[in-house]
């Protein structure tokens, strides 16, 4: 089963520290382990827009569709059997300690 | 052959639904446990084992009560369960194939992987608990679905509307099958932190029916015995597990008071001040058992005790006491200290405080009540104003006494509690 990992900045965690950062070895467990499918950094929400179409008119807007503090830098693909395992892969993430992690079961068309 | 007669016949109805009702209270748990596991579907397992008992009330007093009783619901409320999928399969093809491995999978040859428990119950309830579900949510799945109250009953114990808690149920058991929580019993190195998932939800149960009191409520006071019921259950399940040991001692002691705790008028009867002789002394002495037991389960694992073996020694040296005065307080005092180490919080700094004062007198728990600055936490809390009320009272200090016993008066929530706490102000104010 598929689970998406929404990688989340959080300004009120913790400051980062670099030297604490696994996200390397993180990423080797997970490819090692074959459950990996895709995965990426996200550029800022400043640098995103926003589609929408109303009335057969296209409307672009400059940045995200809400302005939060909070953001989504990245994500993951993760293809495990249960929920318990994708929790214990998201909390071994960098960014559960230093932002969040989201975790979203794909929901497949039939 | 004569037919029955009507009195033959009333006889065997009541027969038939006493043994019906017993084997429910005992089995109902173990068969819809064992129905989700094989159906995956929660609503499907409730309503072929209700269909079942549906169907026991008509056949068994026309054909007699089977010999295993357990095992006809249970057969009865599978075939319901596989009726019901070869049914919607007709609809859906694929879900037949479903229907084709139910009843080719005997439940003994599903195969669990070393070191977990094999027990449809406890998969029932460590999935009810898990603590991706929200708190309240864990509670009320636990309520309905394990403990087997109607949706009406559940929504009773939160005081909410029927329709609010069917939607809560429904979005609850929608979150299990959507995000995939998998029906088990945690492997070994989820099992400590998701154990005290489970006796999180069991102590929450047991006090939403113990604080309820004896009131014309019928349905929360009846919660701390099936809490109870539970503990202990899954006591027999885990016995490895001293904290599910405790926890059962714990409730026990707790419970073995509940007779004593108001008195005729409804009004709070201070520990101190119960009559001894009206604790459940079958009680007391199960939870000695449990909690002797927790304790060398504890010596063998070498493991520091948990926050359930601290407050079940605690509770234990109150029950086993003849007399209040005689009451090992300076134990108690140093059990507090040491579960304000393992689990941080201001009520246990306040217990202990109080334990202090009734070893070393009331200006050591005044004092000790000044170090712990809880005021910053519980400044809203009225029992912390009656404490030092309290204190200062026993210390010979009337007159400082009275602010505090006014402030805890503003902010006590029930109505016992106030009647208690104006008799004391007036007591003081009079002498």
């Amino acid at each position: 089963m598929e689970y998406l990992l929404l990688i989340i900045s959080d300004p009120a965690a913790p400051t980062y520290i670099p030297e604490e950062d696994n996200i390397e070895e993180w990423s080797a467990d997970i490819e090692r382990r074959g459950i990996a499918r895709t995965g990426n950094r996200l550029r800022p929400p400043s640098d995103a827009t926003t589609v929408t179409v109303r009335e057969g008119k296209t409307i672009l807007t400059d940045g995200p569709f809400t302005e939060s503090k909070e953001w989504i830098a990245g994500f993951d693909l993760i293809d495990v059997d249960n929920l318990d395992e994708v929790l214990e892969i998201a909390a071994a993430h960098p960014m559960a300690r230093f932002g969040r992690v989201e975790v979203r079961p794909v929901w497949p068309f039939e | 052959m004569p037919s029955p007669g009507p009195e033959q016949v009333t006889s065997a109805t009541t027969e038939a639904s006493q043994a019906l009702a017993e084997v429910v209270a005992s089995e109902r748990l173990r068969i819809v446990a064992t129905l989700i596991r094989l159906t995956q579907d929660w609503d499907l397992a409730e309503d072929s084992f209700h269909d079942a008992v549906t169907r026991a009330l008509t056949t068994w007093p026309e054909r007699g009560i089977p010999d295993n009783p357990g095992a006809w619901l249970t057969t009865v409320a599978k075939n319901k369960a596989i009726d019901a999928i070869r049914k919607a399969s007709t609809e859906r093809k694929a879900t037949e194939r479903h229907a084709h491995e139910l009843t080719d999978t005997p439940e003994e040859e599903t195969t669990m992987p070393d070191d977990t428990i094999d027990d449809d119950r406890l998969r029932l309830i460590f999935t009810c608990c898990h603590p991706a579900l929200a708190l309240e949510n864990r509670v009320a799945l636990t309520l309905r679905t394990v403990l087997g109250l109607s949706v009406a009953e559940t929504a009773h114990v939160f005081l909410v509307s029927e329709q609010t808690m069917q939607k809560r149920l429904v979005r609850t058991r929608a979150k299990i099958r959507s995000a995939n929580i998998p029906y088990r019993v945690p492997p070994p190195h989820l099992l400590p932190e998701r154990t005290a998932g489970v006796l999180a939800v069991l102590y929450l149960l047991f006090s939403e029916g113990y604080s309820s009191g004896s009131g014309s409520d019928l349905i929360r006071p009846a919660l701390a015995d099936e809490a109870i019921r539970l503990t202990r259950l899954v006591a027999q399940l885990m016995p490895q597990q001293p904290e599910v040991l405790a926890l059962l001692a714990l409730e026990l002691f707790q419970h073995s008071r509940a007779a004593s705790r108001l008195d005729a008028a409804g009004d709070l009867v201070l520990l101190e001040d119960q009559d001894r002789t009206r604790w459940n002394a079958d009680a007391i002495a199960e939870g000695s058992r449990m909690l002797a037991a927790a304790e060398h389960t504890l010596q063998h694992l070498g493991t520091p005790p948990g926050p359930y073996l601290l407050q079940a020694q605690i509770a234990a040296e109150h029950a086993t006491s003849p007399t209040a005065a005689a009451t090992n307080f300076a134990r108690i005092a140093t059990l507090y200290a040491h579960l304000s180490q393992v689990t941080p919080s201001p009520i246990v700094d306040l217990n202990r405080a109080i334990a202090v004062a009734f070893s070393e007198g009331p200006d050591a728990g005044l004092a000790l009540l000044d170090t712990l600055h809880l005021d910053a936490s519980l400044g809203d809390y009225h029992l912390l104003h009656a404490t030092r009320a309290d204190l200062l009272r026993r210390s010979g200090r009337p007159t400082d006494a009275l602010s505090h016993y006014r402030r805890a008066l503003e902010l006590a929530p029930s109505d016992p509690e106030r009647r208690f706490l104006q008799h004391r102000l007036d007591v003081t104010v009079s002498s």
